[in-house]
């Protein structure tokens, strides 16, 4: 075990925890922000998408101990009252079927447009590459994306 | 119907009503959790609350609660359901607020299928109660208005949550509440004219929308209570195989591992249900206090494995009948299931329907196609990892989760721990994802008996590899398809013989059977260990595949426009029907396969470098026709658009069904391009997301186009219908593409490009 400061959607949270622990257990089982969701464990879904410093992340697979100084965003702290133009795009949209992959889609989706604020479809595409919906919800979480972009 | 009064404070409400969410909010600062709209909505809450029946209260200041009997996996019941009611009750809207039921079989009768989310049955099943609720409660709101006002109640009109005498006198729902609650329930209540809806039919957003994009606590695993521990099982690693011994000894000393046992999921000698699928009779649960040191134990762990002897169990199928199900001995390969399908596909099969002399028929035939299919065993891959929680006290036993069907689970439970039905509460968490797997809930009995043993309230939890390789798959099918013509190039003759592991996927009633005058369907069956289950629109997922692969083959060795020729086959079905039992309207049929044709412009030449497949289909008393658009860029087929047609009657909420047959679209081309589990000697092969491949964003339609024929026939299905048929709609779209056709699933797999 061993002591992490950890800043978290702008707070300050100290932990005494397993290093090796990923920081996506650290949100769901010790900080109870549950938004983050557990899809695969090995990086490969995008269920659990946070930002670290504002880069998408996929948390099941980032040992709280490399976090080191980086600030951790989660969906709770995307935006204030969930109003972050992506949260309001994909409600537009009425994007979700069962919801449960959709906070790790926005999380992959607001990097991308904070890096990229107008991307084509094929940059869409590309970002969102890492994110299973097995709804198959593809279009419309495309559609919400083009839609924040213009807003 | 109840009619009980409920008093209740702002506190007692949120205990009763938002807290129905039971312990997944303790420990969270629940309040600011929410969104401004939502704790604007507590501020608003009424004083008191007035039961009207199982599914709806209205509160003293107008606000309308609406309950959801169904479990909730994506199909968006609650919102769907609830627009019945509140159509009925004549309510705005807006003063509704949803609820999702806990199971309560006195509420909600297994007379009505009961509250069980599969066979795309929900909507249609519940219809005629949902409208009635609202029906009745609108009605008793009326009487009472008339009893205040002392006027004839069929002067007393109802509009957005209003009560309204010719007079001028005016109330709301809120202020009649108490005096309508006092009412005698009517016994019969006029429904409205289909042409007067207006929630019905118009789209509404999913009312869980807010929460599910801020990440609140909505699923199983989000769920959570004060001093709850963290389980996880460790199953054998190869079906075919059962647990020998396992050393505990280095992982209970891992920290916070609290507990390691194994377990038998059944009594010895236990009658099994017909869901009560599970192919390890016995497991290893881990105990711990957080998820990680848990699933760094079940990675520690030693356990040695055995093969088991065939055995048989009993089984009680839905009509109460008994039969003894055999358990074969074997590790098992699909490339041995492969050879074997195949050899039972050259003998004689079950005869299930004949008409006709089709023997004799294609005997005399100027020309015979022959075609087979195949399709391997497919994991369902819900992104939300099956999952459990469990707090078993003495003789009380509180459980929530995820399910589709609770109704078929709780007297497993219930025998498993030999506690009475009537003290198990059963939570219904929202689903990540189910189609078809949830229906199979071992994993709540499991995680019940893992509470009875710690003594503790416990949530279990599946890994993905867990998850993938501890599965209720869709079986192994295949299918042989063979039609005779005529000099003419005219159908004589058509039999279907298919099969599978370990059931067939032949429904030897629907089209073209009817159609046709010699027509022979037989079915075939090999024995499993391996256990299989209800995947999205079981059985026609894969036979329509085949079916609608072989018509495509069929019209055009019959020189036939595929649209037309299947419309041809259906005009003779309608006018001159062959055999008693076809199940399918002939004439509803037809319709999505014009529509599906006018919309996509399919009399049109399609532009230059696009491929055009068409295909349909009939299952869950609904009808679906796709023609798919694809090019092939560098080797790979990309879908550039999907039409959709789909006649499910009424259609509640349109954007809603849109979504879900936008989804149906690509999970079948997903399944039908990627998905595959392989088994090699009993283990399956694919573990989790980086080998099992799914489709992606990039794989998915550009465009899906998608139209609903417009009637007043009441609900049929909608969750399935639209997926069987995309399959038969992407292979026919690739023989376009390549010049060659395309037999086996997947048709992609793990490569990239298509062999050319």
């Amino acid at each position: 075990m061993a002591v992490f400061n950890l800043t978290i959607n702008g707070k300050k949270h100290q932990l005494d925890v397993d290093p090796t622990t990923p920081i996506l257990w650290v949100l769901r089982d010790h900080l109870n922000l549950v938004g983050t969701k557990y899809g695969c464990g090995m990086a490969m879904c995008g269920a659990c998408t946070i930002h670290l410093d504002g880069v998408a992340m996929r948390s099941c697979s980032l040992p709280v101990a490399q976090i080191g100084n980086q600030k951790i965003t989660t969906i709770e702290g995307l935006s204030e009252n969930g109003d972050h133009p992506l949260q309001k795009a994909w409600l537009e949209h009425d994007v979700p079927q069962c919801g449960y992959c959709q906070t790790g889609q926005i999380m992959s989706a607001a990097a991308l447009l904070k890096d990229n604020p107008k991307p084509s479809d094929e940059e869409i595409d590309a970002a969102m590459h890492g994110n299973i919906c097995r709804c198959g919800t593809y279009i419309r979480i495309k559609a919400a994306i083009k839609t924040a972009a213009r807003s | 119907m109840t009619k009980t009064k409920i008093a209740s404070s702002r506190r007692s409400f949120l205990r009763n009503t938002l807290f129905a969410g039971g312990g997944m909010v303790i420990g969270f600062d629940w309040l600011a959790q929410q969104n401004l709209s939502v704790a604007k909505d507590i501020l608003a809450l009424p004083k008191e609350w007035f039961d009207f029946n199982a599914f709806l209260k209205i509160g003293d200041n107008g606000l309308v609660t609406i309950i959801t009997p169904n479990p909730e996996f994506g199909q968006n019941v609650m919102t769907s359901m609830p627009m019945i009611v509140a159509e009925e009750l004549d309510v705005d809207w807006k003063d509704v607020r949803v609820e999702m039921a806990i199971h309560d079989p006195a509420k909600f009768p297994n007379a009505a299928m009961g509250q069980f989310t599969g066979g795309s049955r929900g909507i249609p099943s519940k219809w005629d109660a949902l409208r009635k609720a609202g029906a009745t409660a609108r009605q008793m709101l009326r009487e009472a208005a008339a009893k205040a006002w002392q006027v004839p109640v069929a002067e007393i009109s109802t509009s957005n949550s209003v009560l309204q005498h010719s007079s001028g006198k005016k109330a709301t729902y809120g202020e009649m509440a108490a005096a309508a609650a006092q009412i005698p329930v009517p016994k019969e209540v006029k429904l409205k004219a289909v042409k007067d809806f207006k929630i019905i039919g118009t789209s509404h957003k999913n009312v869980e929308g807010p929460k599910i994009v801020t990440g609140k606590p909505l699923f199983g695993l989000d769920y959570k209570v004060e001093g709850m521990l963290i389980a996880m099982i460790v199953h054998p690693p190869a079906f075919g195989m059962k647990l020998k011994s396992f050393n505990d000894a280095s992982v209970k000393g891992m920290p916070g591992i609290k507990d390691v046992f194994s377990f038998k999921t059944y009594n010895d000698g236990q009658e099994k249900a017909a869901f009560d699928t599970n192919a390890f009779p016995e497991l290893v649960a881990i105990v711990g206090n957080s998820t990680w040191e848990v699933m760094n134990a079940k990675k520690a762990i030693k356990a040695e494995w055995e093969p088991f002897a065939t055995y048989s169990e009993t089984v009680t199928g839905f009509g109460g009948n008994k039969s003894q199900v055999k358990v074969p001995a074997g590790l098992e390969n699909s490339a041995d299931h492969l050879v074997k399908m195949k050899e039972f596909a050259s003998k004689p099969g079950r005869v299930v329907r004949k008409d006709g002399d089709p023997e004799a028929a294609f005997k005399t035939a100027a020309k015979v196609l022959e075609r087979s299919y195949s399709a391997p065993h497919l994991a369902h891959n819900c992104m939300e990892p099956m999952n459990f929680f469990a707090d078993v006290k003495g003789d009380k036993v509180k459980v929530a989760g995820p399910l589709q069907a609770p109704g078929l689970i709780e007297p497993t439970l219930s025998a498993r721990l030999g506690i009475p039905a009537e003290n198990i509460e059963i939570e219904m968490t929202r689903m990540g994802g189910g189609f078809g797997r949830r229906a199979y809930s071992h994993y709540m009995v499991e995680a019940a008996i893992i509470s009875q043993q710690v003594k503790a309230p416990v949530k279990l939890m599946y890994t993905r590899e867990d998850d993938m390789t501890n599965g209720v798959y869709r079986p192994a099918y295949y299918a042989t398809y063979r039609a005779a013509l005529d000099k003419n190039n005219n159908l004589i003759a058509f039999h279907v013989k298919a099969g599978g592991i370990p059931e067939s996927p032949l429904h030897a009633n629907r089209f073209p059977a009817g159609a046709i005058d010699n027509y022979l369907a037989e079915d075939w069956s090999i024995e499993s260990n391996i256990t299989i289950g209800a995947f999205r629109a079981p059985r026609s997922n894969f036979i329509a595949a085949a079916e609608q692969s072989f018509l495509d083959e069929l019209a055009e060795a019959m020189k036939k426009d595929p649209i037309e020729m299947r419309l041809e086959l259906l005009r003779k079905a309608k006018a001159n029907p062959v055999g008693k039992n076809n199940d399918y309207d002939a004439d509803r049929y037809a319709g999505v396969l014009e529509l599906v044709r006018d919309k996509s412009g399919w009399a049109n030449k399609p532009k230059s470098k696009v491929h055009r497949g068409v295909a349909a289909y009939f299952c869950h008393a609904s009808y679906a026709a796709h023609v798919l658009e694809l090019t092939v860029e560098d080797g790979k087929p990309v879908v550039q658009k999907v039409t959709s047609a789909i006649d499910c009657g009424i259609v509640v909420n349109p954007d809603a069904a849109a979504n879900m047959t936008e989804g149906a679209v690509i999970d079948g081309i997903g399944n039908a391009l990627f998905g595959e589990m392989p088994f090699k000697n009993g283990v399956p092969e694919k573990t989790n997301f980086h080998n099992y491949r799914m489709i992606r964003m990039s794989e998915a339609p550009k465009v899906i186009d998608v139209h609903f024929v417009k009637n007043e026939i009441s609900p049929t299905g909608m969750g399935e219908p639209p997926f069987p048929p995309i399959f038969g709609a992407v292979a026919n779209a690739l023989y376009k593409a390549t010049g060659k056709r395309v037999y086996n699933q997947p048709f992609l797999g793990d490569k990239q490009e298509l062999g050319m």
